[in-house]
Protein backbone atom coordinates (compact mmCIF):
# COMPACT_ATOMS: atom_id res chain seq x y z
CA UNK A 1 0.00 0.00 0.00
CA UNK A 2 1.70 3.52 -1.20
CA UNK A 3 0.73 6.41 0.72
CA UNK A 4 1.43 10.11 -0.74
CA UNK A 5 1.55 12.69 1.67
CA UNK A 6 1.42 16.14 -0.05
CA UNK A 7 0.72 19.66 1.14
CA UNK A 8 0.51 23.05 -1.07
CA UNK A 9 3.63 24.55 0.40
CA UNK A 10 6.42 23.58 2.88
CA UNK A 11 5.89 23.96 6.66
CA UNK A 12 2.91 22.10 6.80
CA UNK A 13 3.57 19.12 8.71
CA UNK A 14 4.23 17.00 5.63
CA UNK A 15 7.30 15.38 7.05
CA UNK A 16 5.74 15.21 10.67
CA UNK A 17 3.19 13.22 9.09
CA UNK A 18 4.69 11.26 6.89
CA UNK A 19 7.50 9.98 9.26
CA UNK A 20 5.13 9.85 12.35
CA UNK A 21 2.98 7.47 10.27
CA UNK A 22 5.57 5.21 9.04
CA UNK A 23 7.10 5.28 12.62
CA UNK A 24 4.24 4.14 14.36
CA UNK A 25 3.14 0.96 11.61
CA UNK A 26 5.19 -2.38 12.59
CA UNK A 27 7.09 -2.32 9.41
CA UNK A 28 7.19 0.07 6.89
CA UNK A 29 8.98 2.25 4.08
CA UNK A 30 9.68 6.00 4.29
CA UNK A 31 10.44 7.60 0.59
CA UNK A 32 11.72 11.40 0.69
CA UNK A 33 10.49 12.63 -2.66
CA UNK A 34 11.36 15.91 -1.05
CA UNK A 35 14.60 16.25 -3.07
CA UNK A 36 15.71 19.56 -3.01
CA UNK A 37 15.37 19.48 1.00
CA UNK A 38 15.03 16.18 1.91
CA UNK A 39 14.02 16.36 6.15
CA UNK A 40 12.83 12.80 7.02
CA UNK A 41 16.65 11.37 7.37
CA UNK A 42 16.98 13.80 10.07
CA UNK A 43 14.30 12.17 12.25
CA UNK A 44 15.28 8.50 11.27
CA UNK A 45 18.54 8.75 11.75
CA UNK A 46 19.02 6.26 9.80
CA UNK A 47 21.91 3.52 9.50
CA UNK A 48 23.75 1.02 7.05
CA UNK A 49 23.55 3.39 4.91
CA UNK A 50 23.91 2.64 0.88
CA UNK A 51 24.00 5.40 -1.64
CA UNK A 52 23.70 5.35 -5.21
CA UNK A 53 24.94 8.11 -7.58
CA UNK A 54 21.45 8.57 -9.78
CA UNK A 55 23.21 10.48 -13.76
CA UNK A 56 21.18 11.89 -16.61
CA UNK A 57 22.27 11.72 -20.10
CA UNK A 58 23.37 15.53 -21.67
CA UNK A 59 24.16 15.60 -25.15
CA UNK A 60 27.61 16.18 -26.42
CA UNK A 61 28.70 17.65 -29.84
CA UNK A 62 31.72 17.06 -31.65
CA UNK A 63 32.14 20.12 -33.76
CA UNK A 64 34.30 18.56 -36.08
CA UNK A 65 32.02 16.60 -37.34
CA UNK A 66 28.75 19.05 -37.08
CA UNK A 67 27.96 20.63 -40.59
CA UNK A 68 25.78 23.47 -39.28
CA UNK A 69 22.53 21.65 -40.42
CA UNK A 70 20.96 22.73 -36.79
CA UNK A 71 18.20 19.80 -37.05
CA UNK A 72 19.13 19.02 -33.87
CA UNK A 73 18.08 23.27 -32.32
CA UNK A 74 15.07 23.18 -34.44
CA UNK A 75 14.21 19.68 -32.68
CA UNK A 76 14.53 20.32 -29.12
CA UNK A 77 11.46 21.50 -27.66
CA UNK A 78 13.07 22.27 -24.63
CA UNK A 79 15.62 25.06 -26.34
CA UNK A 80 18.34 23.37 -24.82
CA UNK A 81 20.59 23.54 -27.77
CA UNK A 82 21.52 27.04 -29.65
CA UNK A 83 24.15 27.21 -32.51
CA UNK A 84 26.58 30.55 -32.76
CA UNK A 85 29.16 31.10 -34.56
CA UNK A 86 29.67 27.43 -36.13
CA UNK A 87 29.02 25.63 -32.63
CA UNK A 88 26.55 23.84 -31.33
CA UNK A 89 25.74 25.22 -27.60
CA UNK A 90 24.46 22.81 -24.81
CA UNK A 91 22.50 24.14 -21.93
CA UNK A 92 22.50 21.14 -20.06
CA UNK A 93 20.40 22.60 -16.68
CA UNK A 94 18.09 22.97 -19.55
CA UNK A 95 18.07 19.92 -21.40
CA UNK A 96 15.49 17.10 -20.39
CA UNK A 97 17.61 14.30 -21.63
CA UNK A 98 14.92 12.99 -24.43
CA UNK A 99 17.47 11.40 -26.06
CA UNK A 100 16.16 12.94 -29.60
CA UNK A 101 19.01 15.11 -31.09
CA UNK A 102 21.60 12.10 -30.30
CA UNK A 103 19.39 10.03 -32.28
CA UNK A 104 18.69 12.92 -35.25
CA UNK A 105 21.65 14.24 -36.36
CA UNK A 106 22.62 13.37 -39.84
CA UNK A 107 26.28 13.50 -39.14
CA UNK A 108 26.54 11.82 -35.94
CA UNK A 109 27.99 14.22 -34.46
CA UNK A 110 26.12 13.90 -31.51
CA UNK A 111 27.09 11.77 -28.32
CA UNK A 112 25.85 11.44 -25.16
CA UNK A 113 28.10 12.50 -21.46
CA UNK A 114 26.61 10.98 -18.06
CA UNK A 115 25.77 13.92 -15.78
CA UNK A 116 25.55 13.40 -11.96
CA UNK A 117 22.52 14.98 -10.63
CA UNK A 118 22.17 14.03 -7.17
CA UNK A 119 21.70 10.55 -5.10
CA UNK A 120 19.47 8.06 -3.59
CA UNK A 121 20.31 6.52 -0.13
CA UNK A 122 18.57 3.68 2.07
CA UNK A 123 19.21 2.87 5.53
CA UNK A 124 16.85 1.14 8.26
CA UNK A 125 15.97 3.08 11.49
CA UNK A 126 14.07 0.52 14.09
CA UNK A 127 11.30 -0.59 12.32
CA UNK A 128 11.54 1.29 9.04
CA UNK A 129 12.99 1.20 5.58
CA UNK A 130 14.27 5.06 4.97
CA UNK A 131 14.77 6.42 1.48
CA UNK A 132 15.47 9.49 0.45
CA UNK A 133 16.55 11.19 -2.45
CA UNK A 134 19.02 14.28 -2.55
CA UNK A 135 18.99 17.03 -5.76
CA UNK A 136 22.08 18.86 -5.97
CA UNK A 137 21.79 21.93 -6.01
CA UNK A 138 21.64 24.18 -8.93
CA UNK A 139 20.04 20.89 -10.70
CA UNK A 140 16.85 21.70 -12.55
CA UNK A 141 14.66 18.28 -12.17
CA UNK A 142 14.37 16.22 -9.28
CA UNK A 143 12.14 13.89 -12.00
CA UNK A 144 14.71 11.24 -12.98
CA UNK A 145 15.78 10.86 -8.61
CA UNK A 146 12.13 10.57 -7.86
CA UNK A 147 11.46 7.72 -10.80
CA UNK A 148 14.06 5.80 -8.94
CA UNK A 149 13.10 6.10 -5.94
CA UNK A 150 9.61 5.21 -6.70
CA UNK A 151 11.18 1.89 -9.31
CA UNK A 152 12.77 0.71 -6.18
CA UNK A 153 9.93 0.46 -4.18
CA UNK A 154 7.86 -0.79 -7.09
CA UNK A 155 7.38 -4.32 -6.33
CA UNK A 156 6.69 -4.11 -2.37
CA UNK A 157 3.47 -4.26 -0.57
CA UNK A 158 4.60 -2.66 2.25
CA UNK A 159 3.25 0.23 3.84
CA UNK A 160 4.82 3.02 2.03
CA UNK A 161 4.90 6.30 3.15
CA UNK A 162 5.80 8.90 0.05
CA UNK A 163 6.73 12.29 1.50
CA UNK A 164 6.33 14.09 -0.98
CA UNK A 165 7.46 17.60 -2.75
CA UNK A 166 5.68 20.74 -1.53
CA UNK A 167 3.51 22.42 -4.27
CA UNK A 168 1.52 21.24 -7.82
CA UNK A 169 4.52 21.03 -10.08
CA UNK A 170 5.28 18.24 -12.30
CA UNK A 171 7.57 16.60 -9.57
CA UNK A 172 4.57 16.05 -7.48
CA UNK A 173 2.76 14.50 -10.06
CA UNK A 174 5.53 11.83 -10.25
CA UNK A 175 5.61 11.07 -6.80
CA UNK A 176 2.34 10.69 -6.79
CA UNK A 177 1.49 8.34 -9.85
CA UNK A 178 2.20 5.27 -8.20
CA UNK A 179 0.04 6.04 -5.01
CA UNK A 180 -3.22 4.36 -4.02
CA UNK A 181 -3.84 6.64 -1.23
CA UNK A 182 -2.97 10.46 -1.02
CA UNK A 183 -3.12 12.53 2.19
CA UNK A 184 -3.27 16.19 2.07
CA UNK A 185 -2.21 18.19 5.21
CA UNK A 186 -3.44 21.19 6.07
CA UNK A 187 -3.32 24.34 8.40
CA UNK A 188 -5.95 25.78 9.97
CA UNK A 189 -5.93 29.38 8.24
CA UNK A 190 -7.26 31.02 4.93
CA UNK A 191 -3.83 30.58 3.16
CA UNK A 192 -3.94 26.66 4.63
CA UNK A 193 -7.35 26.46 2.52
CA UNK A 194 -5.73 28.01 -0.47
CA UNK A 195 -2.94 25.34 -0.36
CA UNK A 196 -5.56 22.61 0.30
CA UNK A 197 -7.37 23.36 -2.65
CA UNK A 198 -4.40 23.37 -4.77
CA UNK A 199 -3.30 19.88 -4.29
CA UNK A 200 -6.51 18.94 -4.05
CA UNK A 201 -7.34 20.30 -7.64
CA UNK A 202 -4.09 18.04 -8.51
CA UNK A 203 -4.98 14.64 -7.04
CA UNK A 204 -8.55 15.04 -8.57
CA UNK A 205 -6.53 15.21 -11.89
CA UNK A 206 -5.52 11.78 -11.11
CA UNK A 207 -8.58 10.36 -9.61
CA UNK A 208 -6.35 9.56 -5.98
CA UNK A 209 -8.63 8.51 -3.41
CA UNK A 210 -7.74 11.01 -1.27
CA UNK A 211 -8.21 12.13 2.43
CA UNK A 212 -7.01 15.38 4.93
CA UNK A 213 -5.35 15.23 8.17
CA UNK A 214 -6.03 18.74 9.72
CA UNK A 215 -2.69 19.88 11.35
CA UNK A 216 -1.99 22.61 14.09
CA UNK A 217 -5.86 22.00 15.20
CA UNK A 218 -6.37 24.58 18.44
CA UNK A 219 -10.07 25.17 19.93
CA UNK A 220 -11.28 27.85 17.59
CA UNK A 221 -12.73 28.39 13.95
CA UNK A 222 -10.66 26.07 11.42
CA UNK A 223 -11.48 27.60 7.56
CA UNK A 224 -9.75 24.30 6.55
CA UNK A 225 -11.84 21.79 8.37
CA UNK A 226 -14.93 24.09 7.08
CA UNK A 227 -13.41 23.72 3.30
CA UNK A 228 -13.66 19.99 3.96
CA UNK A 229 -16.77 20.17 5.11
CA UNK A 230 -18.56 21.86 2.59
CA UNK A 231 -16.67 20.15 -0.23
CA UNK A 232 -17.48 16.71 1.31
CA UNK A 233 -13.77 16.04 1.22
CA UNK A 234 -12.49 13.23 3.83
CA UNK A 235 -11.24 14.38 7.04
CA UNK A 236 -8.71 11.52 8.19
CA UNK A 237 -7.97 13.13 11.84
CA UNK A 238 -7.03 16.12 13.59
CA UNK A 239 -3.12 16.90 14.76
CA UNK A 240 -3.56 19.12 17.61
CA UNK A 241 -0.91 22.50 17.70
CA UNK A 242 0.73 22.30 20.93
CA UNK A 243 4.70 23.35 22.56
CA UNK A 244 5.35 19.92 23.32
CA UNK A 245 4.59 17.90 20.07
CA UNK A 246 6.56 21.46 18.18
CA UNK A 247 9.35 21.01 20.75
CA UNK A 248 9.72 17.32 20.16
CA UNK A 249 9.92 17.63 15.93
CA UNK A 250 12.43 20.75 16.25
CA UNK A 251 14.98 18.82 18.29
CA UNK A 252 14.25 16.00 15.45
CA UNK A 253 12.81 13.46 17.65
CA UNK A 254 10.04 11.49 16.17
CA UNK A 255 7.27 12.45 18.42
CA UNK A 256 5.46 8.51 18.04
CA UNK A 257 9.14 6.93 19.51
CA UNK A 258 8.92 10.04 22.69
CA UNK A 259 5.37 9.49 24.06
CA UNK A 260 2.86 7.20 24.39
CA UNK A 261 0.15 10.61 23.74
CA UNK A 262 1.47 10.74 20.20
CA UNK A 263 1.61 7.33 19.52
CA UNK A 264 -2.24 6.97 19.80
CA UNK A 265 -3.14 9.67 17.88
CA UNK A 266 -1.11 8.89 14.53
CA UNK A 267 -1.99 5.38 15.28
CA UNK A 268 -5.50 6.83 15.22
CA UNK A 269 -4.56 8.33 12.05
CA UNK A 270 -3.18 5.27 10.14
CA UNK A 271 -5.98 3.41 11.17
CA UNK A 272 -8.15 5.83 9.27
CA UNK A 273 -6.26 5.92 6.48
CA UNK A 274 -5.99 2.08 5.93
CA UNK A 275 -9.76 1.99 6.44
CA UNK A 276 -10.28 4.22 3.86
CA UNK A 277 -7.56 2.33 1.38
CA UNK A 278 -9.69 -0.57 2.51
CA UNK A 279 -6.68 -2.68 2.79
CA UNK A 280 -5.74 -4.61 6.15
CA UNK A 281 -1.99 -3.75 7.26
CA UNK A 282 -1.40 -4.88 11.16
CA UNK A 283 -1.44 -1.92 13.18
CA UNK A 284 0.79 -1.83 16.17
CA UNK A 285 -0.89 -0.35 18.96
CA UNK B 1 25.39 48.46 -37.14
CA UNK B 2 22.44 46.69 -36.42
CA UNK B 3 20.87 47.00 -33.00
CA UNK B 4 18.02 45.07 -31.72
CA UNK B 5 15.36 45.77 -28.73
CA UNK B 6 12.39 43.74 -27.26
CA UNK B 7 9.63 45.50 -27.69
CA UNK B 8 5.78 45.49 -27.09
CA UNK B 9 4.20 46.18 -30.13
CA UNK B 10 5.74 46.24 -33.92
CA UNK B 11 5.78 49.63 -34.21
CA UNK B 12 8.15 52.46 -33.89
CA UNK B 13 5.78 53.76 -31.17
CA UNK B 14 6.16 50.85 -28.83
CA UNK B 15 7.23 50.49 -25.60
CA UNK B 16 10.55 48.51 -24.52
CA UNK B 17 9.44 45.52 -23.10
CA UNK B 18 10.81 44.79 -19.47
CA UNK B 19 11.40 40.68 -20.27
CA UNK B 20 13.67 39.72 -22.70
CA UNK B 21 12.62 36.28 -23.89
CA UNK B 22 8.77 36.79 -23.35
CA UNK B 23 8.85 39.77 -25.53
CA UNK B 24 6.54 39.81 -28.24
CA UNK B 25 8.55 40.95 -30.86
CA UNK B 26 12.09 42.12 -31.73
CA UNK B 27 12.94 45.81 -33.52
CA UNK B 28 16.12 45.28 -35.29
CA UNK B 29 17.27 48.64 -36.43
CA UNK B 30 19.85 49.16 -39.26
CA UNK B 31 22.05 52.70 -38.45
CA UNK B 32 23.46 52.85 -41.90
CA UNK B 33 20.29 52.07 -43.86
CA UNK B 34 18.26 54.20 -40.98
CA UNK B 35 16.19 51.09 -41.27
CA UNK B 36 13.92 49.27 -38.83
CA UNK B 37 12.03 45.99 -39.04
CA UNK B 38 10.36 43.85 -36.70
CA UNK B 39 11.04 40.51 -35.54
CA UNK B 40 7.91 37.86 -34.41
CA UNK B 41 9.47 36.51 -31.25
CA UNK B 42 8.07 32.96 -31.81
CA UNK B 43 10.31 31.99 -28.40
CA UNK B 44 7.19 33.49 -26.33
CA UNK B 45 5.01 30.66 -26.44
CA UNK B 46 7.98 27.61 -25.59
CA UNK B 47 7.85 25.46 -22.70
CA UNK B 48 10.98 25.97 -21.41
CA UNK B 49 14.37 27.94 -22.94
CA UNK B 50 12.58 30.73 -23.61
CA UNK B 51 15.62 33.13 -23.60
CA UNK B 52 17.80 30.81 -25.42
CA UNK B 53 15.47 30.32 -28.79
CA UNK B 54 14.97 34.08 -28.83
CA UNK B 55 18.97 35.05 -28.57
CA UNK B 56 19.47 32.43 -31.24
CA UNK B 57 17.38 34.37 -33.21
CA UNK B 58 18.03 37.89 -33.00
CA UNK B 59 21.86 36.32 -33.23
CA UNK B 60 20.79 34.99 -36.84
CA UNK B 61 20.36 38.44 -38.12
CA UNK B 62 23.70 39.59 -37.34
CA UNK B 63 22.94 42.20 -34.77
CA UNK B 64 25.90 43.19 -32.51
CA UNK B 65 24.27 45.08 -29.77
CA UNK B 66 21.02 44.24 -27.93
CA UNK B 67 19.43 46.83 -25.96
CA UNK B 68 17.41 45.58 -22.66
CA UNK B 69 16.11 46.26 -19.44
CA UNK B 70 17.31 42.10 -18.49
CA UNK B 71 18.65 39.44 -19.60
CA UNK B 72 18.36 35.97 -18.59
CA UNK B 73 22.16 33.97 -18.01
CA UNK B 74 20.90 31.21 -20.87
CA UNK B 75 20.59 33.86 -23.11
CA UNK B 76 23.25 36.00 -22.05
CA UNK B 77 25.61 33.05 -22.89
CA UNK B 78 24.42 33.01 -25.98
CA UNK B 79 24.86 36.31 -26.83
CA UNK B 80 28.80 35.91 -25.20
CA UNK B 81 29.15 33.43 -27.60
CA UNK B 82 27.85 35.68 -30.32
CA UNK B 83 29.57 37.91 -29.40
CA UNK B 84 26.43 40.54 -29.29
CA UNK B 85 27.01 43.32 -26.61
CA UNK B 86 23.86 43.79 -23.98
CA UNK B 87 23.55 47.34 -22.86
CA UNK B 88 20.84 48.78 -20.54
CA UNK B 89 18.06 50.28 -21.47
CA UNK B 90 17.03 53.61 -19.82
CA UNK B 91 13.31 53.83 -19.57
CA UNK B 92 10.34 52.14 -22.09
CA UNK B 93 10.71 54.90 -25.15
CA UNK B 94 12.56 53.00 -28.23
CA UNK B 95 13.58 56.27 -29.49
CA UNK B 96 15.49 57.74 -26.26
CA UNK B 97 17.21 54.63 -25.90
CA UNK B 98 18.55 54.51 -29.61
CA UNK B 99 19.54 58.09 -28.83
CA UNK B 100 21.69 57.47 -25.56
CA UNK B 101 23.27 54.14 -27.02
CA UNK B 102 24.25 56.42 -30.30
CA UNK B 103 25.33 58.93 -28.13
CA UNK B 104 27.18 56.75 -26.07
CA UNK B 105 25.10 57.17 -22.60
CA UNK B 106 24.19 53.51 -22.22
CA UNK B 107 25.58 51.31 -19.69
CA UNK B 108 26.61 47.73 -20.43
CA UNK B 109 23.86 45.28 -18.70
CA UNK B 110 25.87 43.78 -15.57
CA UNK B 111 22.77 42.00 -13.87
CA UNK B 112 22.39 39.10 -15.65
CA UNK B 113 19.43 37.22 -13.62
CA UNK B 114 18.84 33.32 -13.04
CA UNK B 115 15.86 32.31 -15.58
CA UNK B 116 12.88 30.96 -14.78
CA UNK B 117 13.53 27.67 -16.93
CA UNK B 118 12.90 25.05 -14.39
CA UNK B 119 11.19 22.21 -15.03
CA UNK B 120 7.21 22.68 -14.56
CA UNK B 121 7.89 26.32 -13.42
CA UNK B 122 7.00 25.94 -10.05
S1 LIG C 1 22.09 18.01 -36.08
FE1 LIG C 1 24.22 17.38 -35.95
S2 LIG C 1 25.17 18.27 -37.76
FE2 LIG C 1 23.21 19.29 -37.50
S3 LIG C 1 23.73 21.11 -36.27
FE3 LIG C 1 23.14 19.52 -34.83
S4 LIG C 1 25.07 18.57 -34.28
FE4 LIG C 1 25.46 19.72 -36.10
S1 LIG D 1 18.57 15.34 -25.34
FE1 LIG D 1 16.52 16.12 -25.88
S2 LIG D 1 16.22 17.80 -24.43
FE2 LIG D 1 18.40 17.36 -24.43
S3 LIG D 1 19.26 18.74 -25.94
FE3 LIG D 1 18.81 16.83 -27.01
S4 LIG D 1 16.78 17.13 -27.87
FE4 LIG D 1 17.06 18.70 -26.31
Amino acid sequence: MKIAVLSGKGGTGKTLVSVNLASVATTSIYVDCDVEEPNGHLFFKPQKLKKEAISVKIPEVNQNQCNGCRACVDFCKFNALAYIKNNVIVFDEVCHSCGGCVLLCPNKAITEKDQNIGLVQRGISENVQVLTGILNTGEPSGVPIIRKLLQTISGDNELTLIDCPPGSACIVMESIKDADYCILVAEPTLFGVHNLNMVQNLVKLFYKPHGVILNKCLDEANPAEDFCLKNQIKILGKIPFNTELGALNSNGLIAVREKQKYHEIFSNLLAAVTREVGSETVINT
Amino acid sequence: MKIAIPVENNSMDASVCFSFGRAPYFLIYDTEKNENRFLDNSAIASQGGAGIKAAQKIADTGVEVLLTPRCGENAAEVFKNAEIKLYKTINSSVEDNLKAFIEGKLQLLGDIHPGFHQHGGN
